[in-house]
């Protein structure tokens, strides 16, 4: 990196000089000028809301209020995607965990096979997987319960959280088990007492990805439910009619698409380092 | 699990010819290890599928057998779910559906594979304000599919800020031309940058002296991009573009909600699918579904064929000299193939 620095300095040419930085001006301003729109409106009174000045005046949480005073179940939607996407990713990691560290660590025919079957099992189309078991729950009455979003969610999630993981523990040097057998720890031993502790950031960078994959998700959540009181945000969301029975009630919905965000801007924010790590450890690494 | 029995037999005669290896007797236990991962897969994505194809070949309802008297429950129709897909109305709706399907699928994953390329070589260029990209970049991706859905509809709205920027009185989400558009914008938006994120990793592997080495040989930047940039961050364009196309033939959230359902000029195969089995007509639903599959399942197969994505890295696992150099060759993966790549 040094000498790229060097490279680069060496011809500084204002042009050269300046260019990546106009470049990166225009990738930030791509990205988060939808989402500053979706802010801005959020934040107008309802009867601005065709206003398409650029900051909100007069300032207003109106939209917020209505979000989540109207009969909406807006807040028992955020707990039901809650309650889903954590119990997802606690799932996806407890199972996925112990794959990964086998696929990672020991060597056996097949290895390459069954790493692959388990990520081709994510490519698989939602709609494919859906419908067979909307049917399923629908005879076993599992439609509007949790566990019927749930299950499901587990085709993306612990193909993700394994491909993961595993690029995770391939990083770690094997001396660190062979030395804990050697003082007299089984291998299970050696993955409970030193492979865990030491793999807690990995497992954390996986949980986070895990999970704003999982709050994401809709066609599961559309699909296996018709009630609002066990709707997700996201297809709350979808089916808003507003407070005010407006026709189109976008100020509500832009409220609420920032009330669904901001938990996963903020994670962004924070762990970017992180996410950025375990979304490229399998794929390019 | 179909998988355990033959890892089992292998591990076993393997063991014997390395008693003092760390692995000892690995088959059983990896096997033990992954059944639950694989159980879970099995029921989650291998029983829906067999089941999917099952399904296909039966119809629903009620129905008026040859004498007259009432059939319940579903009937083996062969595949007839099949033949009335591509013939007559919903021959048409299918056919419709299926060019949405590919011609977003190829005008967006072409659209944000460009536009990724692009940031990425940004990226890379710039020493400061990386980490405010980098935040930036994951925005998009972060937010959920339906929110920016509804935040794409809102700004293409009538009197939305689109149509103010540009000037025009466009009714963006209605139907035709400009609803394919509005969609392929909404999508390139979301995934153009997560290209771009995994391109700058692939990019940050390559080190500066091939650069050098080609600025000494007086190649021109194309030359450069070419002939170096292009092969070696390959394996990780391959990567991203083959889950784009897998992600796009299956995309639902985006048109469904922009847009909305029954729409032909965005309908897709997973909306036409989603529509059937909303109306309870399973057989035909499971048929669409088992159609998408296939597709998707040809699609990649053709891709990992032609152009050889290695998905799950396999090709850098044997790279010669084998197991004891490898976490050398990953440390420095790049210089192995800059020095092929150097070569030409």
């Amino acid at each position: 990196m040094s000498t790229n620095v060097k490279v680069a300095a060496a011809e500084a040419s204002p042009w050269r000089k300046w260019a990546p930085l106009v470049g990166v001006g225009v990738i930030v301003i791509y990205c988060l000028a939808p989402f500053y729109w979706m802010a801005v409106s959020a934040f107008r009174r309802p009867s601005d809301q065709f206003s398409n000045k650029l900051i909100p005046a007069p300032f207003s949480i109106q939209n917020f209020k209505d979000v989540f005073s109207g009969s909406n179940g807006f807040g028992k939607g955020l707990l039901n995607s809650l309650i889903v996407a954590g119990t997802v990713t606690i799932l996806t990691l407890l199972i996925g965990m112990v794959a990964a560290y086998t696929l990672a660590r020991l060597d056996f025919k097949f290895k390459n096979a069954v790493l692959a079957i388990i990520i081709t099992t994510s490519m698989f189309p939602g709609i494919s997987l859906v419908i067979p078991l909307l049917k399923l729950f629908i005879n076993i009455k599992w439609i509007n319960t949790y566990q019927a979003m749930i299950v499901p969610s587990l085709s993306f999630a612990l193909p993700l959280a394994v491909w993961n993981l595993t690029a995770f523990f391939r990083q770690m040097p094997r001396e660190l088990e062979q030395a804990a057998m050697v003082d007299g720890c089984t291998p299970a031993q050696a993955f409970r007492k030193v492979i865990i502790p030491l793999a807690a950031p990995g497992v954390f960078t996986t949980a986070i990805i895990t999970f704003i994959a999982a709050w994401n998700e809709f066609l599961i959540a559309l699909s296996m439910t018709n009630k609002k009181s066990v709707q997700t945000a996201n297809v709350i969301i979808s089916q808003f009619t507003g407070t005010t029975g407006r026709d189109q009630p976008f100020g509500s919905q832009m409220a609420a698409g920032v009330v669904v965000t901001i938990p996963l801007v903020i994670a962004v924010l924070l762990f970017q380092r992180r996410i950025v790590a375990g979304l490229t450890a399998g794929g390019v690494k | 699990m179909s998988e355990s029995a033959p890892i089992n037999n292998r591990s076993e005669s393997k063991a014997s010819k390395r008693v003092t290896s760390f692995n000892e007797g690995t088959g059983r236990l990896a096997a033990i290890l992954l059944s639950p991962t694989l159980i879970v897969l099995a029921l989650v994505v291998l029983y829906p599928i067999v089941s999917a194809l099952r399904e296909s070949l039966y119809t629903s309802g009620t129905k008026l057998d040859a004498n007259g008297f009432v059939v319940k429950g579903s009937t083996f129709v062969g595949l007839d779910n099949y033949a009335a897909i591509f013939s007559g109305d919903t021959g048409s709706r299918f056919w419709t559906a299926f060019y949405n399907t590919t011609f977003f699928t190829v005008v967006c994953v072409v659209l944000e594979t460009v536009l990724g390329v692009a940031m990425a070589l940004i990226m890379h260029k710039a020493f400061k304000g990386r980490s405010v990209v980098r935040a930036a970049i994951l925005v998009p991706w972060a937010i959920p599919t339906v929110v920016s859905a509804l935040l794409w509809k809102w700004i293409f709205q009538a009197d939305g800020i689109a149509n103010t920027l540009i000037g025009s009185q466009i009714l963006w989400s209605t139907d035709g031309w400009q609803a394919k558009l509005s969609i392929i914008i909404a999508d390139t938006w979301k995934t153009a940058p997560f290209i771009g994120l995994l391109v700058l990793a692939g990019l940050q592997t390559i080190p500066a002296e091939v650069y050098e080495a080609a600025k000494v040989d007086g190649a021109s930047v194309l030359q450069t991009f070419r002939r170096i940039t292009l092969p070696l961050v390959k394996p990780a364009l391959l990567v991203a573009v083959l889950f784009r196309i897998l992600d796009t033939l299956r995309i639902f959230d985006l048109p469904y909600v922009l847009v909305g359902p029954h729409k032909p000029s965005v309908e897709t195969l997973s909306m036409l699918g989603y529509d059937e089995a909303f109306n309870t007509r399973y057989g035909p639903a499971a048929a669409y579904a088992t159609v998408l599959f296939l597709y998707v399942a040809a699609v990649a197969y053709v891709f990992v064929k032609l152009l050889g994505a290695d998905v799950i890295g396999e090709a850098r696992a044997k790279l010669p000299g084998g197991k004891k150099k490898r976490r050398r060759a990953i440390a420095a993966p790049g210089a192995a193939e800059a020095s092929l790549a150097g070569g030409q």
